[in-house]
């Protein structure tokens, strides 16, 4: 069974003036437990506004208007108020991409992380103390008693994410969103956390959606890649196909863009131009008629303005929505 | 060959003291020396914390070193007063991450690229709009996002309208202090691609500060690694990812993902 099942999701957000702009449109995919999802998307791609939907978080101006997110055997779009508060950071945590955002200034972190217990009904303290050190020690190894006793200004970004992740972990959800969660920090140091994640997947058996605009990030971490483009499912499938050899045009011409890694090439390319894909994202206030990436597409022919491609399955999990391939 | 720019043992203490008086010294730059030629790319890469953007504030002469010698062309940028810095500021310019911060979301872009062309008093008015809007079209924006607001450009027309502002004094030295970071990677391609055309017709000298090791390897003649306010190693950029020497370069190679085969050549099908 699956941990989460999207099917047909519809967001869109309006905008004073009575325009109303698709966010994400007809974005179906499920994730089973233990599993990592990469979402790849870049600015405007709707990926952020995924992440809100799958909580019910949409800001006000944001409607779902169709589909259905289904989570532990029940509709998350149907449940009422006092539902959401019980499954929103215990049964599925998100975090966020701001580590120094989202902690409070003027509180230790162990204290941080035993508010989430607090606001889940954890009311016994002794259980509660077990429990805080329990899920720092998961993210700390050898330092957990210093941490929870410092503020979060002591602490480095990526000691600051951990603490984020320990929150998320602490009431034991199924599954964690994560949202550019390591937008901030530099390599060494996303590679850390990343195995952070890697490791919560493994011990917890946790589904992990993981949101980013770094494709790099996901190569040997995410077991599936879902690639958003102007709030439609360009392509999802295997880490291996969809990153190595990538079947939509976006998907190809994003990952082209990339500076060649030094030590894998064997020609050296230094300061050649570098491949780009032309025009820029699509507004999805006005949107035409079409495949949302025909104006920017090198392969488009005469179909591509017509009408949206539907998926077209390739393999065993690897959908392509592009009429390269039907359509 | 002569450089353009010659650090020589340069060294930025920083006092952290606290409300009783007492502190220890942070020293955020230690010893370091180094230099660039002209229209070449210097990059600088290094972790968080290793002192890669005091370098970048003491090399655009914004904060003053603790000892050391910085030397643009024939002066030293560390020893003269602040009147003869005026005249050495228009020649070196930044360029920072996020040019939501960097840009007043107000002025429009016309507004923000004649601005320090009329700080710097210039030229007349008429030369000053031509100035502006050549430098509109040399950064691949239209004409006719002139009398735009900064706000409502997106986050490539920004970076692009931040790069153009930096050479509207025509600089020598542009310091861009993660100048792509923040963006998509199929806009980071475009703003590089762009520095690099920048580089060959203004015949311009960068310091391209990042945490992009691929990106550093791609746009540098060299690659100077920093690690806790001193240069570990430097070379050209093959040397220095491939056969690192120092720790702290290994850790950053170490960082690179190993599995992505990037797609270089067009999939026939």
């Amino acid at each position: 069974m699956s941990a989460l099942e999207v099917r047909n999701l519809h967001v869109t957000y309006f905008s004073h003036g009575g325009v109303s702009s698709s966010a994400i449109v007809d974005v179906s995919f499920e994730i089973s437990p233990g599993e990592i999802l990469g979402v790849l998307g870049e600015s405007g791609s709707g990926k952020s506004t995924l992440a809100a939907s799958l909580l019910c978080l949409l800001p006000r101006n944001g409607k779902i208007r169709q589909g259905s997110i289904l989570f532990e055997g029940r509709d998350i779009l149907q449940a009422s108020h006092r539902e959401l508060e019980s499954i929103r950071g215990r049964r599925i945590a998100l975090i966020n991409q701001e580590p120094s955002a989202a902690l409070h200034p003027t509180m230790r972190a162990g204290n941080q992380v035993s508010e989430v217990l607090i606001a889940h009904g954890y009311l016994n303290k002794k259980t509660r103390r077990e429990r805080v050190h329990q899920v720092l020690a998961a993210v700390f190894p050898s330092e957990a008693e210093r941490i929870s006793d410092s503020y979060p200004h002591q602490l480095s970004g990526g000691q600051r994410q951990r603490v984020l992740i320990a929150q998320a972990i602490a009431c034991a959800p199924s599954l964690i969103v994560a949202d550019e969660p390591t937008a901030s920090l530099d390599p060494s140091t996303q590679r850390e956390i990343l195995s952070v994640f890697q490791s919560l997947r493994q011990k917890l058996g946790l589904a992990i959606i993981l949101i980013t605009h770094n494709p790099l990030l996901l190569a040997g971490l995410a077991d599936r890649v879902l690639v958003l483009y102007a709030g439609r499912v360009a392509e999802i499938g295997p880490t291996e196909n969809v990153l190595s050899s990538p079947q939509h045009p976006y998907t190809r011409d994003l990952l082209r863009c990339l500076p060649p890694i030094p030590y894998a090439t064997d020609e050296i390319s230094r300061k050649t131009k570098l491949p780009v894909i032309s025009g820029v994202s699509p507004n999805p206030a006005s949107l035409a008629e079409g495949c949302r990436f025909e104006p920017r597409c090198t392969d488009r022919f005469e179909a591509c303005g017509k009408r949206e491609p539907a998926a077209v399955s390739l393999s065993e999990g690897h959908t392509v929505s592009c009429f390269k391939f039907g359509g | 060959m002569q450089q353009l720019i010659h650090v020589e043992h340069l060294v930025k203490h920083y006092s952290g003291r606290n409300v009783l008086g007492s502190g220890e010294v942070v020293s955020a730059l230690n010893d370091i020396s180094l230099s660039v030629a002209p229209g070449k790319t210097l990059a600088l890469v290094g972790e968080s914390g290793s002192g890669k953007s005091t370098l970048a504030l003491c090399l655009a002469a914004l904060e003053r070193p603790t000892s050391g010698r910085i030397w643009f062309g024939r002066s030293d940028i560390v020893a003269v007063d602040e009147k003869q810095l005026r005249a050495v500021r228009p020649q070196i310019q930044l360029v920072f991450q996020d040019p939501s911060r960097s840009l007043n979301p107000r002025f429009t872009v016309l507004e923000i690229l004649t601005e320090p062309l009329v700080v710097q008093r210039k030229c007349g008015k008429r030369e000053t709009l031509d100035r502006a809007f050549t430098l509109v079209e040399r950064v691949g924006l239209s004409p006719e996002m002139a009398n735009r607001r900064s706000g409502e450009l997106s986050g490539g027309q920004k970076q692009r309208l931040a790069i153009a502002r930096a050479l509207a004094l025509a600089p020598k030295l542009l310091i861009l202090d993660e100048a792509l970071s923040a963006l998509d990677c199929s806009v980071q391609a475009q703003i590089a691609n762009l520095l690099m055309e920048l580089q060959s017709s203004f015949a311009l000298t960068y310091i391209f500060i990042t945490h992009d090791l691929a990106m550093a390897a791609h746009l540098g003649d060299e690659v100077a690694v920093l690690d806790r306010g001193r240069v570990v190693e430097q070379g050209v950029p093959e040397k220095v990812l491939r056969a690192p020497e120092h720790e702290s370069t290994r850790r950053l190679v170490a960082a690179l993902p190993e599995s992505i085969v990037t797609p270089r050549s067009p999939r026939v099908f």
